[in-house]
């Protein structure tokens, strides 16, 4: 390392401020870094197009397609508050940048720092009948709510007979791995929550789909969480509709056609397997569907069977640990409804059974190249 | 009106009850203790009247309290035992006794709020009426506050270059412990090696002060091969179990409980050490600040919880966490021995944790020390503070200058010198940046690390995992960048 050099900066440096903000999360570091982790990213993005006739649309990253969409929602229903930890100035990956400015105090506000608080606070405003929108600042972070999610959230119409229930909450909370995250900046804790009926959970893979499934959301009649991967609020830009629009809960998409392997995944999975279906059709002659599942609970059944009693394999492939991992729910499905269409086991490619590492990130992701290989196995099964 | 209606009662219950209770307000009927010992012998009489003086070992005991002074209240007690059966029956207007609480009664109908009490005090010693006598000490413990001294100018200058070597791109993220060197210097300095550790996240200078080498530091935020913590965790995820650190974990307030489970132990083990554990003005939001103080209360466990309130959580300013009188007031209200201290007063905050320990071990019960201090930089490199406030809010806070106070006072006994003060800056800078080029050289830990440490002994389907991906890597290695990561 050119110490001198580095020397002859931090001699320039008086006080601690520069100004740089969100270097860490989402933006990456530049990319003349050695180090593995900072400014990796393992996947390419791609974009979808705007819905056809959604009218008028804006190049948004995510970020801002959920600001967006937050504004809007909020403009429809005067009902409608946004809170969570630090949202007043517009939040830690600024997807509420203005909207205090806009819609006042009373209506988009920072918590205490206390996420069951804040799920809890969220429940009782829907119990009125007003609109809830929740931010927990990290999806690792959503755990002190798990009670309130998992016990009240999702049990409120059932165990009331119908009588209350909290359909208008719904909870934002930035998931998945972003280079260089470690243990608790990274987690991917859709499966927990799929695991507790009552509740719905989807996973945008960009911002098309982030406004459109916030907006849908917001209007469910039930308790919504919607993981928001992180790393794409920034890289992630489409050209979006600028009005209302939605993208309904319960419907997977189908966003490569292909007829020899099936290829699922959901949230930023969905761009490493797009570019892994283009590369073992240029390397291995391999047609790929791929599928975003866009919805963890309700899945849409009936798009993966559909697809893999055409191809007769199936692959899963998500940022989260293997054991438990929603992957499993999708293999003992589908070997089900479509177990005489099966040409080799389904497999899934995953996150090791360990926690999230920091440095080890490029060993822990289902990155391309396990996903090329397991297309590889499959096909020669 | 009493006597009647301890008549009606004695005279229903004497069939089957054996004993009665009688606890009673009786502020209008009752003035002097002469009128209950009047009451007294009516009720012995209604009592013989009703034949109760056939029992066996009768014994009417009355209790009269006399609330003077407050509620001008009587109570009174009858008790009547008769073998070995107890029953108790209470009524007329009564006093009853509540657990815990003081038992005073008020025909005030008043709500009590945070403006009901004065603010809990800030201690403070620099610029006090027992400065001089403070500062006396100084040069008998000479040794130990020019380490003090020393240690908060190592903090802020790896900061200094920590940080910068995050914006440049070289270790992934970085937090600085700028206008809180004091809160962490004072404190750890009060506290014995063999006392437990739980921090949160920006308590690099307790580390310092225990031990903790400064490669240490660096070879953590790089997450070399030399790391304790196998580069597991993000940078400042600091932890030894060699200085009873316990190692620091993102979720904020998870240490607080665990902390006083921690001294529970010790204390169970009939050690003479106690816990102190950090957290800030933020996390004590969390549901396990309360667990962690009701525990320590009820438990009596020999906890020091000391809360850094700098004034922000990230981006929520302290007023939009709380409301009332700040975290100390919760200390009483949880039953917890409680001191607010200047966080920029080096000899408060050490004498507070001083006092702090000594009360903990003696008593065997938690002590909530608030320092109220201000954070000078940035949350993290992740943040960028100009959103959210103001340059002279920052300079404002800056003028307080804790350290060069601190040194003022060195100077002043002698103790320490601009030449002193120079070299010692110039060298410290120097080591820094060494131990930081010497980590920044070091590999990364073998990559397969990534499934140890998960389970004491790996459990089979993590072994084949680990084989799984030994053998991807070796197929696919020129998309892997193994030359940064340890050989087998
Ligand atoms: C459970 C949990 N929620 C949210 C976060 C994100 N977070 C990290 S630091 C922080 C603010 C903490 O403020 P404070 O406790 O006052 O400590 P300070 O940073 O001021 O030292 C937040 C919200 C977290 N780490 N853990
Ligand atoms: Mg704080």
């Amino acid at each position: 390392m050119a110490t001198s050099k580095f020397c002859s900066r931090l001699r320039n440096v008086t006080r601690l401020s520069i100004t740089n903000s969100g270097s860490i999360f989402p933006a990456v570091a530049p990319s003349t870094i050695r180090h593995a982790g900072i400014g990796r990213t393992h996947f390419t993005y791609a974009p979808e197009s705007p819905p056809t006739n959604s009218g008028d649309t804006q190049e948004m990253n995510m970020f801002k397609a959920i600001n967006n969409g937050l504004a809007l929602s909020m403009e429809a229903d005067e009902s409608a508050v946004f809170f969570g930890e630090d949202v007043a100035f517009g939040g830690v990956f600024r997807c509420s940048m203005g909207l205090q400015e806009r819609f006042g105090k009373d209506r988009v506000f920072n918590t205490p720092l206390c996420e069951q608080g804040i799920v809890g606070f969220g429940i009782g405003i829907a119990n009125m009948g007003s609109t809830a929108i929740a931010e927990i600042q990290f999806a690792d972070y959503i755990f002190p709510a798990f009670d309130q999610l998992v016990n009240e959230a999702a049990k409120m119409r059932y165990r009331s007979g119908g009588d209350y229930d909290c359909g208008k909450l719904t909870v934002r909370a930035p998931c998945g791995a972003v280079g260089h995250g470690g243990l608790y900046h990274s987690q991917s804790p859709e499966a927990y929550f799929a695991h507790t009926p009552g509740l719905k959970v989807v996973v945008p893979r960009g911002p098309i789909k982030a406004k459109g499934l916030l907006m849908s959301c917001v209007a469910e009649p039930d308790p919504c969480i919607i993981f928001e991967p992180k790393i794409l609020y920034r890289a992630a830009v489409e050209e979006v509709p600028i009005g209302r629009y939605v993208t309904e809960i319960g419907k997977a998409e189908i966003v490569r056609k292909g007829t020899d392997v099936t290829l699922v995944g959901w949230g930023t999975q969905v761009h490493v397997l797009i570019e892994v279906a283009n590369l073992v059709e240029e390397k291995l002659g391999v047609s790929c569907e791929v599928i975003d599942l866009v919805t963890i609970l309700p899945w849409d059944v009936d798009a993966v069977s559909q697809s893999v009693k055409k191809t007769g394999r199936l692959i899963i492939a998500h940022e989260a640990p293997l054991t438990c991992g929603f992957g499993s729910e999708i293999a003992a499905t589908i070997q089900e409804s479509c177990f005489l269409s099966l040409e080799a086991p389904i497999q899934r490619v995953t996150g090791w059974d360990t926690p999230f590492p920091h440095i080890f990130e490029p060993f822990y992701l289902p990155d391309k190249w396990r996903c090329f290989d397991a297309v590889k196995n499959i096909v020669n099964y | 009106m009493v006597t009647q209606q301890c008549l009606q009662f004695v005279h229903y219950s004497s069939s089957s009850t054996c004993v009665v209770v009688l606890a009673s307000s009786w502020s209008h009927e009752i003035h002097t203790p002469l009128h209950c010992f009047s009451l007294y012998l009516q009720l012995y009489h209604s009592f013989t009247q009703l034949r109760l003086s056939n029992w066996n070992c009768l014994h009417l005991v009355m209790r009269v309290t006399w609330a003077k002074k407050i509620f001008n209240q009587f109570s009174a007690q009858c008790l009547i035992h008769k073998g070995n059966f107890t029953t108790s029956a209470t009524f007329g207007p009564s006093n009853p006794k509540f657990p815990i609480i003081s038992n005073n009664f008020t025909d005030e109908l008043k709500f009590t709020n945070a403006t009901s009490y004065g603010s809990i005090p800030i201690y403070r010693i620099l610029g006090s009426a027992t400065e001089d006598e403070a500062m006396a000490n100084i040069e008998l413990e000479e040794a130990k506050y020019i380490k003090m001294y020393k240690d908060m100018v190592t903090i802020t200058v790896m900061d200094k270059i920590l940080y910068e070597s995050q914006r440049q791109g070289r270790i992934s993220f970085y937090m600085t412990n700028s206008g809180e060197e004091t809160v962490q210097i004072g404190t750890a300095a009060a506290l014995s090696l063999n006392d437990v550790v739980y921090a949160q996240y920006r308590e690099a200078g307790v580390l310092l002060w225990r031990g903790f080498k400064l490669k240490q530091f660096m070879n953590q935020c790089y997450g070399n091969c030399e790391d304790i913590g196998k580069g597991k965790q993000m940078p400042v995820h600091y932890g030894s179990k060699e200085l009873n650190f316990v190692t620091i974990s993102s979720p904020l307030t998870t240490q607080l409980p665990q902390a006083v489970g921690a001294a529970y132990a010790l204390k169970l083990a009939h050690s003479d050490r106690c816990v102190a554990v950090y957290f800030g003005e933020g996390a004590a939001s969390e549901g396990d600040a309360h667990a962690a103080f009701n525990f320590a209360a009820t438990l009596d466990c020999p906890v020091i919880f000391i809360c850094r309130n700098n004034g922000y959580a990230i981006s929520t300013p302290a007023r939009e966490q709380y409301k009332g009188d700040g975290i100390a007031a919760k200390g009483p209200a949880y039953g917890i021995n409680t001191i607010r201290v200047d966080g920029n007063d080096i000899f408060a905050v050490h004498n507070a944790t001083r006092a702090a320990k000594e009360w903990t071990l003696a008593n065997g019960k938690p002590v909530l020390i608030e320092a109220m201090s201000y954070r000078i930089g940035h949350h993290s490199t992740s943040d960028d503070s100009s959103a959210y406030r103001s340059v002279s809010e920052i300079a404002e806070w800056e003028k307080l200058q804790p350290i060069a106070r601190f040194r003022q006072c060195l100077e002043k006994y002698g103790l320490w010198s601009e030449e002193q003060e120079k070299e010692f800056v110039s060298s410290i800078k120097k080591q820094i940046l060494s131990d930081f080029a010497a980590a920044e050289k070091n590999v990364k830990p073998n990559w397969k690390e990534v499934f140890t440490d998960v389970y004491y002994n790996m459990p089979d389907h993590i072994k084949k995992q680990s084989e799984a991906m030994a053998k991807h890597v070796d197929q696919y290695k020129e998309h892997y960048p193994v030359e940064l990561y340890k050989q087998q």
